[in-house]
Order: C-alpha cells, then sequence, then structure tokens
C-alpha cells in the first residue's frame, strides 16, 4: 500500500503546524522524517494515522481517502506515537494481546503473533513484568511490538529509536529495513545517521513546509559544492606545500588542518578537480602523498543549512 | 460489537488488578450496609421486610460511586496519551466510548449483585415482595447506567480525574435533587417539566413496582444523550 499526501495543512489557532505539504510513499519504501523540533513530524504523522482530523488537503492509503471512516484503513497501519504511551498497569503480555485483538487478529493467531514480537523486539525476559516495571528502552521495545503485532502494510514511527541501546538500536534499524522491503515505512528521528542506516528516502520538513526530498546521495548532491581534500603530503617543508598546492591552477584555496603534521585541506574551483595535479605535483617534488580523502558534506550540514534561518 | 466488549473486558480487568474496584466495592457494601441495617430506620425497629430504606440509601450511594468509577474512564486515557493509542487502532470513538460505559456499568452490576446477601437475610426476616424486588433491582440499574453515561461524558472532557468526579457529581446533582427542589417551588407547566426531569421520582415510581414505559423512556434518553455527548467530546481533537 502507498500513501500519497495531498496539500495537507493543519492549524491550531494562529500557527500553521503543517503547511501545504505534499509527498508520496511508495511500497517497499522507508521515509524518513527530519526536521527540527516544532516542524510538524507528529502532527503529519498523526494525520497519516487518523488521529487528528485532515484540515485542508487530503491523505490516500493504498488510493483510498483516510476522511472516510467506511475505508476502515486503520487495520492496515502500525503506529507508534511520539512518548510512547503504554498502559503502565498491564504485564506485558496482556497488553500485546489486548492490541492484537483490537486490531483484529483471530484467536487463533494471536499467540504465535504475541510470541514472535516478544522475539524480535528482545522482550523474552520482561514478558511477565508490568509495563511501569521495565525500563524506558523496554518500554519502547513494547511500544514497537504493539505497533507491529498485526503485521501491518503501514508502519508509522514516531522517533523509534529513542532510549534503545545500542546494540538493540542495530537489531531495529535491521528490522525496519527488512521490513521496508515489503512494508511502506515512514519514521521520524532526530539522529541523523540513523536514516542514512534506515531509509531510501529522506524528507526534511521546517516550519511546516518540506525543505528537501530525495535519497541521501541527491541530497548531497545537491548540497555539495566545490570538491574539497584532505591531504597529506610527507617529506617536504609545510610552507612550501602550500604554496605549491595554491599555484595549481584548479585549486581555489588551501588551508592547513595541522600545519606540524602537514595536513592540508584544499578547494578546487567550481566543476573542477585537483586530484591528478596534487598527484603529478607530489611525484614531481618527491613528496610522499600519504593520504587524499574527499569531504563529503555531511547530512547534518544540509540539514543545517536547511533548517537553521 | 467485538471492539466494545474488548474494551470493556480490559476496564473491568485493570479495575480488579489495581484494587480500586475492592475499595469502591468495599465501600458501597459497607456504606449501604450500615445505613440499611444500623442507622436511624433501623430494620428491625420497622419490623418490616421490605427493602425500601436499602434502595433509598443504595440510590445515594451509587450517586457518590459511580463518579468514583468512571472519573478516570477517559481523562486518564487523555493525560497519559494512550487515547491516541487506542483511536488510531481499529476502534472508533463510539466504540470506545461504549466499552468504557459497558466496562463500568458491569462492575456496578457486579456491586448490584454482591448486595444480594442483603436481599436473602430480610428475606428471611419476613415474607418479601418477589416482584417489588425485582423493581426496586431494576430501578437501581437504569438509575445506574444513567449516571455512569453522565460519569463517562465527563471524564471525556478533561485530563484531571477530580475535574471528572466533580463535573459528575454536579450534573448528578441536578437530577437526584435539584429538579425535584424546583419541582416542589413551581406550580404549574414549569413545575411539571421540573418533575420529568427529576430522576428521584421516576426511580420512586419504578422502585413502587409501576414499570412505566415513560420512565424507561427518561432514563435512556439521559444515557443516550451522555454517551452521545462523550463521543463528540472526542471527536472535537479533530478541530482544533
Ligand atoms: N494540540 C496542539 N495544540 C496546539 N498546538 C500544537 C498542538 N500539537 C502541536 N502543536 C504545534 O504544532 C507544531 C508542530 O508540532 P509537532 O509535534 O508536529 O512537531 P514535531 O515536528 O513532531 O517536533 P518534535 O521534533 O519536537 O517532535 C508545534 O509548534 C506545536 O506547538
Ligand atoms: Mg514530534
Amino acid at each position: 500500500m502507498d500513501i500519497q499526501i495531498e496539500k495537507l495543512t493543519k492549524t491550531y489557532g494562529p500557527q500553521t503546524a503543517v503547511n501545504d505539504i505534499s509527498f508520496d510513499v511508495k511500497t517497499g519504501e522507508v521515509l524518513g522524517f527530519l526536521g527540527p523540533n516544532g516542524a510538524g513530524k507528529s502532527t503529519t504523522m498523526k494525520m497519516i494515522t487518523g488521529y487528528i482530523g485532515i484540515e485542508k488537503g487530503d491523505i490516500h492509503i493504498g488510493g483510498k481517502s483516510v476522511t472516510n471512516p467506511s475505508n476502515d484503513l486503520k487495520k492496515h497501519i502500525g503506529y507508534l506515537p511520539e512518548n510512547n504511551p503504554l498502559y503502565l498497569d498491564m504485564p506485558v503480555m496482556d497488553y500485546l494481546e489486548f492490541c492484537g485483538s483490537l486490531q483484529g487478529i483471530d484467536t487463533l493467531n494471536i499467540d504465535k503473533r504475541i510470541r514472535e514480537m516478544i522475539g524480535v523486539c528482545g522482550l523474552n525476559r520482561e514478558k511477565h513484568k508490568k509495563i511501569g516495571e521495565l525500563s524506558k528502552g523496554y518500554r519502547q521495545r513494547v511500544g514497537l511490538a504493539q505497533a507491529m503485532i498485526h503485521d501491518p502494510e503501514i508502519l508509522v514511527l514516531d522517533e523509534p529509536t529513542t532510549g534503545l541501546d545500542p546494540n538493540q538500536i542495530i537489531e531495529i534499524r535491521k528490522l525496519i529495513r527488512d521490513l521496508g522491503k515489503e512494508k511502506t515505512v515512514i519514521l521520524s528521528t532526530h539522529i541523523l545517521p540513523e536514516v542514512e542506516a534506515t531509509c531510501d528516502r529522506i524528507l526534511i520538513i521546517n516550519k511546516g513546509k518540506i525543505v528537501a526530498n530525495g535519497t541521501p546521495e541527491t541530497l548531497r548532491k545537491q548540497a555539495q559544492g566545490n570538491e574539497v581534500l584532505k591531504l597529506r603530503i610527507e617529506d617536504g617543508d609545510a610552507d612550501l606545500i602550500l604554496k605549491s598546492l595554491k599555484e595549481l591552477n584548479t585549486v581555489q584555496s588551501v588551508e592547513y588542518v595541522q600545519q606540524n603534521q602537514n595536513l592540508f585541506e584544499v578547494q578546487s574551483l567550481a566543476e573542477q578537480t585537483s586530484k591528478r595535479h596534487i598527484f603529478n605535483l607530489c611525484v614531481q617534488k618527491k613528496w610522499v602523498l600519504t593520504e587524499l580523502t574527499p569531504m563529503e558534506t555531511k547530512l547534518e550540514d544540509i540539514f543545517r543549512n536547511l533548517t537553521v534561518n | 460489537m467485538q471492539t466494545i466488549w474488548i474494551i470493556a473486558k480490559r476496564e473491568l480487568a485493570t479495575f480488579f488488578d489495581s484494587l480500586i474496584a475492592y475499595i469502591i466495592l468495599g465501600l458501597f457494601l459497607g456504606f449501604s450496609g450500615f445505613f440499611t441495617w444500623l442507622y436511624g430506620n433501623d430494620i428491625f425497629l420497622v419490623g418490616q421486610a421490605n427493602l425500601r430504606v436499602f434502595f433509598s440509601i443504595a440510590s445515594w450511594s451509587l450517586f457518590f460511586f459511580i463518579p468514583a468509577i468512571t472519573m478516570k474512564m477517559l481523562a486518564e486515557e487523555r493525560k497519559t496519551g494512550t487515547l491516541e493509542l487506542l483511536l488510531t487502532k481499529s476502534v472508533t470513538d463510539r466504540q470506545l466510548i461504549l466499552g468504557k460505559f459497558l466496562g463500568s456499568v458491569l462492575l456496578v452490576c457486579i456491586a448490584l449483585l454482591a448486595t444480594l446477601p442483603y436481599v436473602i437475610t430480610i428475606s428471611n426476616i419476613g415474607n418479601l415482595d418477589n416482584g417489588g424486588t425485582i423493581c426496586g433491582y431494576l430501578g437501581l440499574l437504569l438509575m445506574s447506567i444513567t449516571y455512569t453515561a453522565i460519569g463517562v461524558f465527563a471524564s471525556s472532557i478533561t485530563t484531571n480525574q477530580i475535574v471528572a468526579f466533580m463535573t459528575a457529581l454536579f450534573i448528578g446533582l441536578f437530577f437526584h435533587i435539584i429538579f425535584g427542589v424546583l419541582a416542589q417551588n413551581f406550580t404549574g407547566p414549569l413545575g411539571q417539566i421540573f418533575d420529568t426531569l427529576n430522576l428521584q421520582s421516576h426511580f420512586e415510581s419504578i422502585s413502587r413496582g409501576v414499570i412505566d414505559s415513560k420512565d424507561l423512556v427518561y432514563f435512556l434518553s439521559i444515557t443516550v444523550l451522555g454517551l452521545y455527548l462523550g463521543e463528540w467530546s472526542l471527536s472535537k481533537r479533530h478541530f482544533s
């Protein structure tokens, strides 16, 4: 099932939380939803899952509008709300059974599904405890388990890995990637490496508007200006090397990273590359080139450029 | 229907898990027992094997205890955010309201069943009017569902349990006393309207053994209205 969002708008009093945004998520795709605090991520997710009404625009899931309750789309959605609300006085197993049966899993399959979820989310040692007795990370796992228990075709996860330990983060990311092969997943997060590790596509919103939409590579390409190289050149005088580098005709600027270690950062002119020239220069002067690393624009930088104003 | 039952069942299970149920049942039985047997209208002095006193006391106890049962129903869900969890599952606002309502009505029924020993003891003292007893219980039941619906509504408008409790009690007060008092102070059509709104007069006519469809309509319409307002109050989140 794919999701189409058309011109979605939501205002809270004078404030426009989501402002005329449109995007699609296809089956078999994991969409990373980024944006600074208050950008409107959770609000958008609440509209997709049908918790709050749509003010303007529309959302279609599998071609059907969420505004028509008779489509009963909620059965196909698994949702982990922000802050992961849970019934703290319920034991884990009872809670999962409650959630599963509300989503219409029949009594024959429910035990099997509960066991699977407990395995997948690593809850085996805690399954008989009350949720209120669990640590934060385990509660988060229970939240994930309830979202996935009915094997939904669409998963909407609002900050799914907060509070998890590094091992579990890796497991959950892998799980999301695997699920994402057949299902449609939207996840929001503030952990940028997580997006690169799990998502096929990134959507960045700021103040309710989309400011970027694309794969991590395309975003990088768009954001990338000139080529930047990090160099270490040994067996030569640092100042002399700096001067010679500056004289290369593809180079725009050269700076020291660390003078005493002969580390330089070289920025090329637009649309130009200096790698070959640098190599040839070193051969010619009998310097030893021990390091040449192209510097990629980090996702953090892209994010900051688009959302700080 | 399945969904409503799942929600009601969880509600009952939580009650009995958290001791609240036992406390409320204990207080209810203690309270109504104390006043029925010992205080003032002593059943032995009256020397009559009828349960009039008991039904009147029980109706007052329920008046206080039902808001205590219903106060957390939706207020708590709103406060902890589990409302969002429920309503994004395959559950409609109406099913949630009805599930909560059913859960609390069942608890009240358990409380009413627990008073049966009183009835049995009294029937040993003298010959008991079976029809009257059944009608008395029917009156209590109808009154209970009415106050439960009001309580569910009161719980749906706030995140604070105490506010929900006070609101339910405040609305209940009108039906339980204020309309009755007004009915006595006004004559003519206005007095009649207040008398129609007065829950006590409907309750008394049923527990006297007269089952009139007017009384049934009265209780059921307030119930439906309360539940409907509860649903409306949940749906307001769509339009903020
Ligand atoms: N119920 C509400 N009433 C009033 N304003 C609200 C409500 N819910 C959200 N907002 C406002 O809408 C804006 C978007 O909020 P939202 O929760 O969608 O942000 P977010 O992108 O999820 O942020 P975060 O990264 O902090 O979770 C915020 O400015 C918030 O104050
Ligand atoms: Mg959020």
